[in-house]
Parts: C-alpha cells; structure tokens; sequence
C-alpha cells in the first residue's frame, strides 16, 4: 500500500479530524475517572449531609439568644431553607475553592503528568484543547454546585419537610417561587465564581504546578475579600472581582431589586472573559517543555 | 476566608442592598444627625461629580435686610463657561439645617455641569453667614433670598424673564426644602422649586396628633391636630440643639463623623456668636448666647418654653405657623417637585401630603416622590444619584424647556415586607413605582381604600408616672430602632392595647396612611396615646414599618371604661408589604420615648369603636418601573450571544484560512518524511538549545539522533511534535510544514521525555483514552498489535501506579505506535528496559521500519543507535556534528584492529593479510590494523586461521567513535 493513500490534503491522516479531537465526552470521562472529581462530588454530596447532622445535634440553647436576624435561624424551617442556608455558607470559601479546583487543575495537571505533550501532538489544536478544558471545567464546577444544591434541597427537605421559604425578615415565598428563586441565585453564583475559576484556568496554563493554579487563585480572591473590609478604599472595592458576591441573596425580596444582581453579573461576565482571554493568549504562545 | 464571621449571618437583608459591610455601625452614633445636619440629606451622599474645569465659581459676602438684622450672607456662585455666550438658568441650592453652603457643594457643581448658574450660600446664622436663625422666617431668611434674587437678576449670564426677573428655581432639603417653599410663596419670580424632605407645619410636625381623618382622597393625608399636640421631644432637643450650640461645639463633634456633615461650622475661623460683636459683654447678651446660640430670642423662648413644658401654647405656635409654609401655600404657583422620605419620623410623608394638596388646590403643577430614605436614615447612593436626576429633571423642564416633562405624576418605592427604617435603605430601594397622579389631588381620584377587619378586647393601657419606662420605637436619624434589634421593636407590657386582623389571604401593599377608629376611656378625660401598625409575621415576628408611629394627644374623653369616646385615628404613612399569612396588627401604647409623655399615672381603656371596625388602608396601583429591571437583562443575553456568534465566525474564517495554509505541501514530501531546515531554538535568556540543524530523513530509514545529554536532541523532537516554536527554521513533516497543532502532526507517533500515562488508569484504559481523545475511528487504532508491542500480559489492567518503569516505558511506546503512525519518533526508548527487552524493542523497531514506514529514535549512547538504526545523525552542543549511514558513521568501511594470541606472528599476519587482493595492513599504536577493502571479514579471519595465526580480536576500527567521546567528555 502507498503512504499517500490515506492522507488528506492538509497532511492529516485520513480519519483525523481536528473538530472531533478530544471531544467534551472523552475529557469528561477522563476527568470523572479521577479521584479528585470523585473527591469533589462525594463532599458536595456529604457537606449538606453534615451540616444536617450539626443542627440536628447543636441544640437550639443558643440558637434563640443571636438578636441579629440570620439564616442560621431560619435554616431549619423547611428544605429550601436550609438549602439556601448552606448557599450561603459556602459562598465564600467552599465554592470559591471547588471552582478554583476545577478550572484551576484542568491543564496544569496535564502537564505536570506530561500527558499534555501527548495530547498536543494528537494533535489537538490548542485553542481546540484550552476550550474543550474549559468547558469539561466548568461543567465539573457547576455541576458540584448543582449537587451540592440537590443534595440540600433533597436531604433538607426530608429532614425540614418540604415547606416554604421564610426568609428571615418574616417574609414567606411559596416552594414553587421558591425553586424558581433558587434556580436564579445558582446561576447567578455559577456566574460569578466563573471569576475564580476563569482565573485559576489562567494561572493554569502559565504553570505546570496545579496547586499553584488552584492556591493562586484562591490566594488572589481572599485578598480581594480582604481588600472588602477595608472601608477606606470607599468605592473601589464594587469593582472588585470578589464584588456582589452575595448578591445572589437580595432574589430573596419581593420584589427582586436586580440591579446588584445585574452589575454583578455583567462585572463577572467581563473578568472571567478577560482571565479567559489571558489564558488562550498565554496558551498559544507557550512553549511546553512539560 | 473572604469573611468568616459573615458565615450564617445574614446580614444582606437587613444591612441594605448594597453589600454585607458595617457602614452604618462605623459611624456610629454620629450618624444620629447626619441626616439632619446635611443639607439636601439626599444629595451629598452621591460622589461629586467629574470635575468640570468649565464651571467657575465666585465667593462673594453679600448683605441683607436693614438695621439690627442687616447680615452678610457668604455665598458661591458655580458659573458654567457656556453661560458666557447664552444666559443660563439660575438655581439656588439651599441647605439643611446645621449645614453650609459646603454641605451642597457638591450638587451645586452638579448641577453646573448641567448648565445652570448656581447660587449656594450659608443662611444666616449659619456658616461663615452672620445674623441670628430665624427658622426660615419670611420677614428674615425669605428676605435673604428675594435678595439673592436680585443679585442673579442683575448678572449677563442669568436667563431674564423680565427686567429684575431671572428664571430662577430653588431646591433644598428640610430646612432649606421649606425655604424654597416660603420663598416660592413669597417672591413670585421663582419659577421652579424642589424643595425635598420638609415639613409642611412645623407646628405639627413638632407638636404632631393624629387624631381624627383627614378626609382629603390623598393617600397620606394625615390631621395637622387641634390645639394640643404631642411634644416630639427628642428631635426637638436635636434640632434646636444644632443651631444653639454656642460656638462650634455640637457641629464639630458631629462632623468629625463625616466630611458631608462638615461644613464651615468647622471652620475655626467661623464667626463664633459670643465673639462676633465687641459689645458682648453684657452679662445678658452672653447668657442669651450660651442659651440660645445663634437662634434669635423669641424662637429661643419657644423652644424653651416648649421642651419645659412639652405643651403647646400659642406663642410657641405663633412662632412656629410663621415658619411653615402651610398657610401661604395657595400663593405658590411655581411648578413644585416634592420629594419625601418613607423613613422620616421627623418630616413624615403626611407633611408633604398637605403640601402637595395646598400648592395644587390652585392648579400649580405638583409631582410628588416618595423615596426609601429620609431623615432616619440616608438614602443609598444610586437612590441619591436618581434623585438628583430627578430634581435637574424638574428644572430642565420648567426652567431650561427642555428634557422630557417629567409631567404631575406619583413615583413611590416598591412596597417590601421589611422593616426598612435604622439599618439602611433596605431592599426595594432603587425599584420604584410610577402612577400617573397623585391620588386625591385636584381633578384625580381619591385614593383607593381597603377595609382589613380587625379585632380585639378592649384592654386597660397603664401609663407610668413620669412617663418611663416608655416604648422604644424610634431614634431621631436611626430610625426604627425595631429592625435594629431584629423586628421587634420594644413594646412595655401593659402599656400597650393590641388589635389583629386574621392572617392575609393575600400581600396587601399599604401605600399611605391607614386608618381606624377607636374608643378610647380615660379618668382625667384626656390622654396620650401612640398608634402604631405592625406588621406581625406567622412565626411572631414583629415589624414596625420605618419605626412610625402616630401620637394622639386626646382631650374631651369619657371617663367610663363602659362608655368610652369614638376616636378616629390617622396611622402613619407608610409604605410596606404585608405578606400574604402575615396580620396587621395596630397597637396603641401609652408611652413612646421620643415623645413628651404625662407625668401623672393613669389607667387608660382602649378598645376599638365597635365589633365590626374595619382598618382602612390606603392602596396605590402603579406601573412598577421595570423598564431598566427586565429589558437590561435581554440586553446582556443579546450582547453576549452576539459576542458568541461573532467569535464563532472569526473561529471558522481562521479555520479556513489556516487549512488552506497547511495545505501547501512540498513536492517530495511523501519521500522525505521530516526535514529540518536551518533550524534554530533560541531561549529568551540567550541560551541556544539548537543551532542551525539541518538534516533530511528519507522514508524506511530508522534514524538514530545521537548526542550527549543536553546535545539537543529532545528539543529537536519538541519542535517537531509542535510544543516549541523555532525560533528560525523550518521543520517540514511529509512536505507539511511542522508547527502546534498542524493536522500532519496526526501521522506522528511519539514518545517523548516522560510517558503521560495517566497513574490512575490501567494501561489499557490510557491507550483506549488516549485513542479516543484523538478522535479517529477505533479500527484505526491497532489497539491489539500496540498491547502487542507493550507485551505486559495481563498488567495490561492494572493500574499504571504499579507499573515498574520499564512497564510504563513499554506502555508509552505502544502508545506512540497506536494507529501505526508514518512516522515514529522515540526519545530514549530503552531507558529502563532490561537487556532482552531493549533486544525485543530492537526487533519491533526495525521490523516497524520495514513496512514502508519511518522511525527517529534518539540516544546518547552509541552502540545503541549502532544496533538499532540505519542512519544516524549525531549531534553535541546543539549542532550537527555529522550525519550518515551507520556504516559510514559507525563503521567507516573496511578498517579491523585485529588482536592476536602471539604478538610475535605479527609481521607473519601482516603477510597473510597483504596476501588478500587489495587489502593493506600494518603495524600502529594501537596493534596490528588492516583495510579490508571489499574483502569481506569472514574471509580475511578464515585467512588468518587457516594460515594457523591464533586470532583473540577482531573487531572493526571506529574512528568516529574517538572524535564523539571527546565531544561528550568534554561536555559532561
């Protein structure tokens, strides 16, 4: 048989076609194939199980003494509650991390397997490679949070009953409106930790150490958080990445005042595209020596 | 952590919309009389806007009034540059009680920016102002800006209505609100007012009860009471003790707090009182000044005649009716903005009410705005920011001609459930409803009313003697003290009568002010009562909207518990949700803590009026302003799919234009399967991995790559598989140019540096991955001839963790031949492997050769290569040293160093060996050396043996292999 027999005119092997190179199934296997994902999963499944299992055994001695009004106290009054509860708890660090992991572990890992040569010289277009990385991560990261929402929902709900929201300022919103609300605020959290997780996919591609890719972006977003606090910086602190981050609760009003909501979302939209953007640019530039 | 302590607090709710940060806790209670003491509370909170290099401003001290009330006023006057060529509209900006004219600094510039020429100025008895306050006094402060009036009336570049006439608005909050009131009453040639967050009577806002129905059709009408009123004692105190504080004193602690609040009363230059005439030394003029501060004698009388007695007498009410624009209101005809706050226990929404209906009863243009703020609490900066809009809204319009007219109609912040009040504008804040008319108003429908039933027994109310302890309802500039604590507010048991509805079918909005008819018993015929409507949750919690609450000073009562007297009674305005479960709940109090409060001990009865009493609320249906809420939201959609179909179609033209480019192939391309041209790799720190190399493998050819460690050889390799760009150069693969992602790159198989097995996986499962992730076809892959090659048995499926390094090496160059590549490139392939696998992986290479196809293995060791390989290139240093077939590399044809067992039959060797045709052969430094020539080596030895020379050596001559170690030693 001669060579150019099975050859394509581009060079390529016939049966090689760039567009069906690492397809968003394979990674996905790849990716579910690994203890860290099988990791994240199972915490997303047992955190709310856990914090069940602490309000059902901390007593309510205390409880009652807190004048300021929180969401601890609310959150065992029904499954939506409780779900919202453990929304809030985790905001500020939990998904920040799981984000950051995600996206932050996605090509550095490769590298440091030094697969990434391998998967390059498929070869992989690497703009092809950066993408199907990125959306493998995120459908990793928010389908964690998803989890982890389901799993409260689900578990809260047993345990709370399946009851309506009350909100802390007495306010009740049906379950119906109540999931729909719900629904909302997860999207509008997947948006906004697009932030940490754009970012950790940054520093993924420039280092070949996923830890730090992951500890970078963690490190950068509690700085920020940091920044937060310091009322001297006045204004400047609403154009942080960490800004509205929990905008997410004013769905609970009625009627929504979406205008946090709305610049949190844009302002979110805007740094995961510029992180994301550094990391195709660094990407196509890079010379891999993984 | 970003903030730990924040965990399970939900502070967002209750903190206000902006984020969970202790903005308001960090002022402290400086706070208590921000709002008062900054001008348009309102507008100094919004950052100044963009400094205008266009707008000058002019200092200027002007005098006012005659005689002993001659003043100086100090002012300053924003010009913009385009006033220059075209006279502009005139505003004068008037400010708060206890402020400056530093405290509108900031909106004046504004509204320059906007193309009006703004008048600021410190009222008199105010800032570096001299003269004594007069609480907005029309023969005094309304004087003052008649005179102001006349200046800007005299300018080029103020608009002219008529000689003497400028077109001139006047806006204000609170002191400066009721300014523009007066004034607009009292000099007609004012043609605008905006006058924000003041009162209407200030007797009544002083001396409030609610007593009785104001039976007007506005939704906050609210009775203006009789003769007698309740003392609002606490803002009172605070009130008059800005303006009397000798001195900075008061002003200066309180403006430490916040630069809004600082205005020239900080000013250590300020005029003092005491120290402002030489002549005061008359031990009465100094007492009357550390009384009254800069209040003038008969205000001071009245305030202290009022707080020592907490009754109204007609004098304190002279005084006061003077100061309110309540009666002159039928002579306002300049078109008016009135702008109220919702959490106001000041200046409740019921002042602004009775204004509106005043100034509209003769047709003037009135638009009322209820906003979420006030003088307990300030309002956020976007609802400060829109009120601003709003004001220079009016005055375009009504001043300039032009902008949208922003026409008579009633905006109001979005009801919510929330207590609203101290702890910030709370949510619903920026969210507004729009109605086109201000119900009730002339011509428009009255305000439509629901009658919610409610029930309860009558009940005995104790009121303590010396009124303590009293409900804690509402602190002056905090608001509801309520929502501080957590939605309740404090209630003294037994002081207070309750009254519920049954829990709501349905959310009732409550817009307004609700009313409800009581019966009331007291023993001394009179009595002080506090009503107030809560807002009680299923779960018992108890909200009281914006902290309000409506006293009743109640005279002419019954006596007899059992024949009480039929009060009607006005609650006060709010606005607020009233969820669907939740229950109104009216309670009325005896005491209240912000109140005067009787001394005497009495036992009240309070009941409702009869079994079937109704609580009527006021409801205003309106367009809730979602124009920016929803559509903005379709934007973003809209402008981020657009983004996506944008880079979707740069990514499919690049796409195109780039398999053109990598369609361009050399003509000898299938024959020369890689080349290398010039190629060279420079780092950026300077140093050259590869310089310059060039070489050509030719189809079926297995090519050895030997050199040294660091020679280069494996950034060679990098850069043909794509992951290092040349720095010059140009590596063509098949006739393709090499470069990341090239699709030629699909006929490479490799093995490079490190296997990339995936630890976890079992071998098979990497080769199945890695086959998959190529995207190619399963029957393309040769899955069983490259387990074949890996030759693990069954540690094929076992996990790579386990692997030996030989393993992993073997299941990596199985990987490199999945889909039995063209072209195969290996780096070091026998590292790790043990002799009878180096010797089996010798075999495949070569027998993989055969078929046609074409193998690069790189080493540093030589006999390696020499055993493996056909051709050979070596290189040291990052440059091609030489290159050939290993014959000519490795062999150099016919030389042997011959060893023999006897070193004295040398020269009888070397007989034997001329003997040969063609051969040569003598003696050197390194023993007996001989040029076969074409004779072969078995028939030279044969020779050699047959002539009975015993042979112990006979090994070919490399001396090449000399020049390489030198290179390597020299390198290493």
């Amino acid at each position: 048989m001669t060579l150019s027999e099975h050859v394509q005119p581009t060079g390529a092997v016939a049966g090689y076609r760039p567009e069906r190179t690492l397809r968003l199934s394979v990674e996905l296997r790849r990716q579910f194939k690994r203890r860290r994902t099988i990791g994240i999963f199972a915490l997303m499944v047992a955190l709310p199980l856990i914090l069940i299992g602490a309000l059902q055994l901390g007593g309510s001695e205390d409880a009652g003494d807190n004048a300021r009004i929180n969401l601890v106290d609310v959150a065992t009054s029904s499954g939506l509650n409780f779900t919202l509860f453990v929304l809030f708890a985790t905001t500020g660090f939990f998904l920040v991390v799981v984000f950051a992991l995600c996206f932050g572990d996605s090509v550095a890992s490769e590298a440091q397997w030094g697969s990434l040569r391998y998967t390059l010289a498929t070869p992989v277009p690497r703009m092809r490679l950066l993408r199907q990385k990125w959306i493998a991560a995120l459908v990793q990261s928010v389908g964690a949070l998803l989890t982890l929402a389901t799993v409260a929902v689900v578990a809260g709900g047993i345990t709370f009953g399946f009851e309506d929201i009350q909100t802390p300022v007495g306010v009740t919103l049906d379950q119906r409106e109540g999931l729909l609300r719900l629904v909302g605020m997860l999207g509008y959290l997947a948006v906004h930790l697009l932030v940490v997780g754009a970012l950790a996919f940054w520093f993924s591609t420039i280092t070949d150490a996923p830890l730090a890719a992951v500890g970078g972006a963690v490190f950068t977003m509690f700085v920020f958080a940091i920044l937060d606090q310091v009322e001297q910086l006045g204004s400047i602190r609403d154009w942080f990445p960490t800004a509205q981050e929990y905008a997410w609760t004013d769905l609970l009003q009625t009627p929504v005042d979406s205008a946090d909501l709305f610049r949190g979302v844009v302002q979110s939209l805007v740094y995961a595209a510029v992180f994301t953007a550094l990391a195709f640019r660094h990407f196509a530039r890079r010379d891999v020596t993984s | 952590m970003p903030r730990p302590p924040t965990v399970g607090r939900f502070v967002r709710a209750v903190r206000g919309p902006v984020r969970p940060r202790p903005r308001l806790g960090a002022r402290g209670t400086l706070a208590l009389l921000l709002p008062l003491v900054s001008v348009t509370g309102l507008l100094v909170l919004a950052p100044p806007a963009a400094a205008a290099d266009d707008v000058r401003t002019e200092e200027a001290r002007v005098p006012s009034g005659s005689g002993a009330d001659a003043v100086e006023l100090d002012t300053t006057l924003f010009v913009p540059a385009s006033a220059a060529d075209e006279p502009a509209p005139a505003v004068v900006l008037a400010h708060g009680f206890g402020g400056s004219k530093q405290s509108v600094a900031d909106d004046a510039r504004d509204l320059a920016d906007r193309g009006y020429v703004v008048l600021t100025y410190s009222a008199r008895g105010f800032g570096r102002s001299t003269g004594q306050i007069g609480l907005d006094d029309p023969r005094y402060e309304i004087a003052d800006l008649s005179t102001l009036i006349d200046l800007l009336a005299d300018r080029d570049d103020v608009l002219l209505d008529g000689d003497g006439d400028p077109r001139v608005g006047v806006a204000g909050g609170s002191y400066g609100g009721a300014l523009a009131l007066l004034g607009a009453a009292y000099d007609d040639r004012i043609d605008a007012i905006a006058p924000q967050i003041t009162w209407n009577s200030l007797t009544s806002a002083l001396f409030p009860s609610q007593e009785g129905v104001e039976d007007s059709g506005t939704p906050a009408a609210t009775p203006e009471g009789s003769d007698a009123g309740v003392y609002k004692r606490l803002w009172a105190g605070l009130f008059f003790g800005v303006g009397s504080a000798p001195g900075d004193g008061l002003l200066g602690a309180l403006g430490g707090g916040d630069g809004a609040a600082a205005g020239a009363p900080l000013d250590p230059s300020s005029p003092d009182p005491s120290s402002a005439d030489p002549s005061s030394a008359d031990p009465a003029v100094v007492e009357q000044a550390l009384t009254c501060g800069r209040f003038r004698a008969d205000i001071c009388a009245a305030y202290q005649s009022a707080a020592a007695t907490g009754t109204l007498t007609p004098e304190i009410r002279a005084v006061l009716d003077r100061s309110s624009p309540a009666r002159v209101l039928d002579r306002i005809h300049a078109p008016t903005l009135l702008v109220q706050g919702t959490q106001d226990s000041l200046f409740g929404l019921g002042q602004a009410d009775a204004n509106a209906r005043g100034i509209a009863a003769t047709g003037t243009p009135v638009k009322v705005v209820w906003y979420a703020g006030g003088h307990d609490t300030q309002a956020d900066d976007r609802v400060t920011a829109d009120l601003r809009d709003r004001v220079a809204g009016w005055f375009d319009f009504h001043l300039g001609g032009t902008g949208e007219d922003p026409g008579t109609g009633f905006e109001f912040p979005a009801p919510t459930g929330l207590g609203g009040g101290g702890v910030g504008t709370v949510q619903g804040g920026t969210q507004s409803v729009r109605a086109g008319t201000y119900p009730g108003l002339a011509g428009a429908d009255p305000v439509q009313r629901t009658g919610v039933p409610v029930t309860g027994p009558t009940q005995p109310v104790v009121t303590p003697a010396g009124g303590t302890p009293a409900a804690i309802t509402t602190v002056p500039g905090l608001g509801s003290l309520g929502a501080v604590l957590g939605g309740t507010a404090v209630e003294i048991p037994g002081q207070f009568a309750a009254f519920g509805s049954e829990p709501l079918d349905s959310a009732v909005e409550v817009v307004g002010a609700p009313t409800v008819e009581l019966a009331v018993a007291s023993p001394s015929g009179s009595a002080t009562l506090f009503a107030k409507l809560y807002d009680a949750g299923p779960d018992g919690g108890l909200t009281l909207p914006s902290g309000l609450v409506a006293p009743l000073a109640l005279t002419g009562l019954s006596s007899d518990p059992s024949a009480p007297t039929q009060v009607e009674v006005t609650l006060p305005g709010i606005v607020h949700r009233f969820e669907a479960g939740h229950t109104m709940r009216v309670v009325v109090s005896s005491t209240d803590q912000a109140f005067a409060l009787p001394a005497e001990a009495a036992v009240y009865s309070v009941g409702l009026a009869g079994p079937g009493v109704d609580l009527s609320v006021p409801q205003v249906a309106g367009q809730v302003q979602t124009d920016a809420g929803t559509s903005r939201w379709w934007i973003l959609l809209a402008v981020v799919a657009g983004l996506g179909l944008l880079g979707w179609g740069v990514a499919t033209l690049w796409g195109r234009r780039r398999r053109r480019r990598v369609s361009a192939v050399e003509p000898d391309g299938e024959d020369v399967p890689l080349r290398f041209e010039g190629v060279t790799k420079a780092y950026k720190d300077g140093f050259v991995a590869v310089r310059d190399l060039s070489f050509e493998v030719r189809r079926g050819q297995v090519l050895g790559l030997l050199g040294p460690n660091g020679a280069g050889k494996t950034t060679s390799l990098r850069m043909l598989m794509g992951l290092i760009r040349p720095t010059e150069g140009r590596i063509s693969i098949f006739g393709h140019a090499a470069g990341p992602g090239a699709p030629v790159l699909s006929r490479l198989g490799s093995f490079v540096e490190g296997t990339g097995l995936q630890p976890h996986l079992s071998g098979r499962d990497n080769l199945r991955l890695y086959w998959a992730a190529t995207g190619r076809p399963d029957e393309d892959a040769h899955m069983d001839d490259a387990i074949a090659v890996a030759g693990l048995g069954s540690a094929i499926d076992r996990p790579v963790r386990r692997y030996s390094q030989g393993m992993r090496q073997r299941v990596a160059i199985a990987q490199a031949m999945l889909g039995l590549p063209d072209l195969l490139v290996l780096d070091e392939p026998t590292n790790g492997l043990d002799p009878p696998q180096i010797h089996a992986m010798r075999e495949v290479l070569r027998s993989y050769a055969a078929t046609g196809r074409t193998v690069i293995v790189s080493s540093h060791l030589l006999s390696e290569i020499e055993q493996t390989c056909s051709h050979v290139v070596v290189m040291a240093k990052g440059q091609k040293i030489a290159q050939g077939t290993v014959e000519e590399i490795v062999g150099t044809g016919g030389a042997v160093s011959i060893g023999l067992s006897d070193d004295a039959e040398t020269d009888r060797a070397i007989a034997v060996l001329v003997a040969l045709p063609g051969v040569t052969a003598g003696r050197t430094d390194e023993g007996l050396v001989a040029d076969l020539d074409g004779v072969g080596r078995a028939a030279a030895l044969q020779a050699l043996v047959s002539a009975g020379i015993g042979v112990d050596e006979f090994t070919p001559r490399r001396r090449l292999e000399d020049a390489f170690l030198a290179l390597v030693g020299e390198s290493s």
